[in-house]
């Protein structure tokens, strides 16, 4: 029997919701509304009259094959990115809760990461990591053109999911190791004295008594890598979403036609696909992969 | 979405709170300059707004940056749509076009005849006004830092390498480099995929249009023609040298840019902006001999003048008329040959005006290091008067055309690329940018 607390008046929880109705009004409805009417318009950046065109600024994203190029490269990014950033985490994490001596110091030195800004992170690692001058010059002297993300896309493209991955895995291990935490130690106790080593134990307990905090870290970080303010800013600082297009994703597009560009509505256009292809994904990890996710 | 969102937001909201704080009591008028240089540059733009606040007692001049070039049309657009604008921003070269069409300006002439003021608009270089000015000349917007292209060498290496002559021919440039790669120089000639040297300065300079209808000049429904240029054949032969290993790719991508390869002396040849004068002679070692010259030119080809880079000061429409005197004082202000001489003394920009150039010239500024050399942009400006192809490029969403051209010299250099079939794409590609650009303008003329 759960007891309850009702309002009598209508009135009186519409006034608490109100703060953040306004919030949600000003700050998403509002500009969402807006860029709906871009899409459909010609708008000329001071303002002015905007001609209606209809889906001209649709179908001219869906003809460019560089567009496509995008919709492959951000795919690739928001999935290869959080299923790392997560896997890393929760490794860290297991290794943590271990409490090992020193497993506090590294708490603090795994989570450290997710407080440095992704352009700060990314403008760092372009050095780090540039093929002639960084810690590859010595590999690329040996083996010319190993690792050369100025030339191959596909390194390009490792290169900003690696400084995805590290700042993003500081994110996950915070979450899986409280997840961890409220795992009764009862469980793993009774299955180390039936002999279950640390690995069987992480796999058969601790992993599925995690599942509703890694269901929520797969959506969230997938989000995160697709339209992430990270992502674009990662992208902006290491490659510039070169080589060649090799590592433009969605959102570097968008924002780069809009305030490089000035064509608002295009990148309104793209926005709105944007928008519908997470709420794709959402659906299908809410209607698939939920399922097997237990909260109790 | 979450960052379009959200910049839209707060440039609304800074301009809110920027202009929140009115002045309680008004004695002196108070208006803005939205500026977008930052660092050294930005501190240099604050000091010549604090010179013209002690130099007067009827306006206050209140001086943001928005750092960045693309950051200051941004918020400027923001802020004019919600009506929050500063009277006076500054905007980049390849903006001038997005302002002259938004309707949301004051052209320059009209703001100081209203005001009371003469000013000499002849005194302004013509390669410099040209590009801030329509077709028939009216000067829309204030020229204020303004630079070219040059071509930057160490003269140390060309000694030991035995060259005795100066770069002032690509024929001569390529035989210097084979020379500089004969006595061990990795990198003779550094550069990079920025359009503006490469192509814009090098189609003004021999006399190649960029686009048609006088590069735009005349009329919104002009079409890109540099992928039928002398611009393809140069570009081909970058690629040879490249594949010779004579010239090379310096990218931030890569490791380093070709400023800090040239004053890191790993290259000892590039063509970059004379405003970069500055920070070459403070970096480069002590007792490195290095020289600037003019951007080299094929044999046999008549030299024409370079375009302008930078960026201008308009003054925005719909602000109350008393800040328009205030702006005018200023932009006048800005103008003494003094100011001219300060202005390009500590930033390394050119004079812009003949009267300023001139006092500098008589002071003997020109004459010792470590200014010497930096007449030579303004002799490269004036070179020859305007004409259609060296005017300036007046092309819609030219940010993007930029981006298609490096995209495409990028696959070429990194990628080994066909020239002309990027170079063809490219220019496919930049026409759909500026036929979308023509529809969004649909019934404005250029005038």
């Amino acid at each position: 029997m759960e007891k309850r607390a009702v309002f009598k008046s209508w009135w009186l929880p519409v006034v608490f919701a109100l703060p953040q109705l306004l919030l949600i009004l000003f700050f998403f409805y509002w500009p969402v509304a807006a860029v709906v009417n871009w899409a459909f318009t010609l708008e000329p950046p001071f303002g002015g009259p905007a001609e209606f065109v209809g889906l001209a600024n649709f179908q001219e994203a869906f003809s460019d094959p560089f567009y496509w190029n995008s919709v492959m490269v951000s795919l690739i990014f928001a999935t290869v990115g959080p299923l790392f950033a997560i896997s890393i985490g929760l490794v860290l994490a297991i290794a943590v809760d271990r409490q090992l001596p020193g497993s506090g110091f590294f708490r603090f030195l795994y989570i450290l990461p997710y407080a440095i800004a992704g352009p700060a992170a990314g403008m760092a690692f372009r050095f780090i990591l540039s093929p002639e001058r960084g810690l590859a010059a010595t590999l690329n002297a040996a083996w010319p053109d190993i690792w050369n993300p100025a030339k191959y896309g596909e390194h390009a493209l490792a290169l900003v999911i690696i400084i995805f991955i590290w700042k993003w895995s500081g994110y996950t291990f915070i979450f899986l190791l409280a997840g961890l935490q409220s795992v009764p130690r009862a469980l793993g106790e009774a299955a180390a004295m039936d002999g279950a080593g640390p690995f069987r134990r992480a796999i058969d307990v601790q992993v599925p008594l995690l599942a509703p905090t890694l269901f929520f870290l797969l959506v969230t970080m997938m989000t995160e890598g697709f339209v992430g303010a990270d992502t674009f800013g990662i992208v902006h600082a290491v490659t510039e979403g070169g080589p060649n297009h090799g590592t433009e994703v969605m959102v570097y597009r968008i924002v780069d036609e809009a305030f490089k560009g000035l064509n608002y509505s295009g990148a309104s256009a793209q926005s709105i696909i944007l928008i519908g292809l997470i709420m794709i994904f959402t659906f299908i990890q809410f209607r698939f992969v939920e399922k097997r996710v237990h909260y109790k | 979405m979450k960052l379009f969102v959200l910049k839209t937001a707060l440039a609304g909201l800074m301009a809110a709170t920027t202009l929140g704080v009115a002045p309680a009591f008004a004695e002196k008028t108070k208006f803005e300059f939205w500026y977008g240089l930052s660092g050294d540059l930005g501190d240099r733009v604050q000091e010549a707004c604090s010179k013209f606040n002690a130099s007067q007692n009827d306006f206050e001049i209140v001086c943001t940056s928005q750092n960045g070039y693309d950051a200051t049309l941004q918020n400027t657009i923001a802020a004019y749509r919600a009506k929050k604008h500063p009277a006076i921003t500054q905007i980049y070269d390849a903006g001038t076009l997005d302002l002259m069409l938004s309707k949301a300006f004051i052209p320059a002439k009209k703001l100081m005849a209203d005001n009371g003021y003469k000013i000499d608009w002849n005194n302004y270089f013509g390669g410099i006004a040209n590009y801030y000015a329509t077709a028939s000349g009216e000067l829309q917007s204030f020229p204020f830092n303004s630079s070219t292209a040059m071509f930057y060498y160490n003269v140390s290496a060309f000694e030991k390498a035995g060259i005795d002559f100066k770069p002032d021919t690509w024929e001569h440039v390529e035989e210097a480099a084979r020379k500089l790669k004969a006595a061990g120089y990795e990198c003779p000639l550094g550069f990079n995929f920025d359009t503006w040297p490469l192509l814009e300065q090098f189609s003004a300079i021999h006399n190649q249009p960029i686009a048609t209808k006088a590069n735009g000049y005349e009329g919104l429904d002009a079409e890109v023609v540099f992928n039928k240029t002398k611009f393809v054949d140069h570009v081909k032969f970058f690629k040879k040298m490249q594949d010779e290993k004579l010239f090379v790719v310096k990218t931030k991508q890569l490791g380093m840019d070709i400023v800090p390869a040239f004053t890191s002396q790993t290259c000892q040849m590039i063509q970059t902006s004379i405003a970069d004068h500055g920070t070459v002679g403070k970096t480069l070692p002590e007792g490195v001999k290095w020289d600037v010259a003019m951007l080299p030119v094929w044999k046999g080809t008549e030299r024409k003048n370079s375009l302008v880079g930078g960026a201008s000061l308009w003054v925005m429409a719909g602000r109350p008329e008393a800040e328009y005197k205030g702006a005018a004082a200023f932009l006048n202000f800005l103008g003494q040959p003094d100011m001219v001489q300060w202005w390009s003394t500590v930033t390394g920009y050119i004079p812009v005006t003949k009267t300023g150039f001139d006092s500098m010239k008589a002071n003997g500024f020109y004459d010792k290091a470590p200014y010497k050399g930096r007449e030579l942009a303004i002799a490269s400006l004036t070179y020859t008067p305007t004409s259609e192809n060296t005017r300036g490029i007046r092309l819609g969403s030219f940010t993007q055309i930029r981006k298609e051209v490096s995209t495409s010299l990028e696959a070429i250099f990194m990628q080994n690329a066909d020239v002309q079939k990027e170079l063809d794409q490219a220019a496919d590609r930049s026409n759909a940018i500026l036929r979308r650009f023509e529809k969004t303008y649909a019934g404005q003329k250029l005038n």
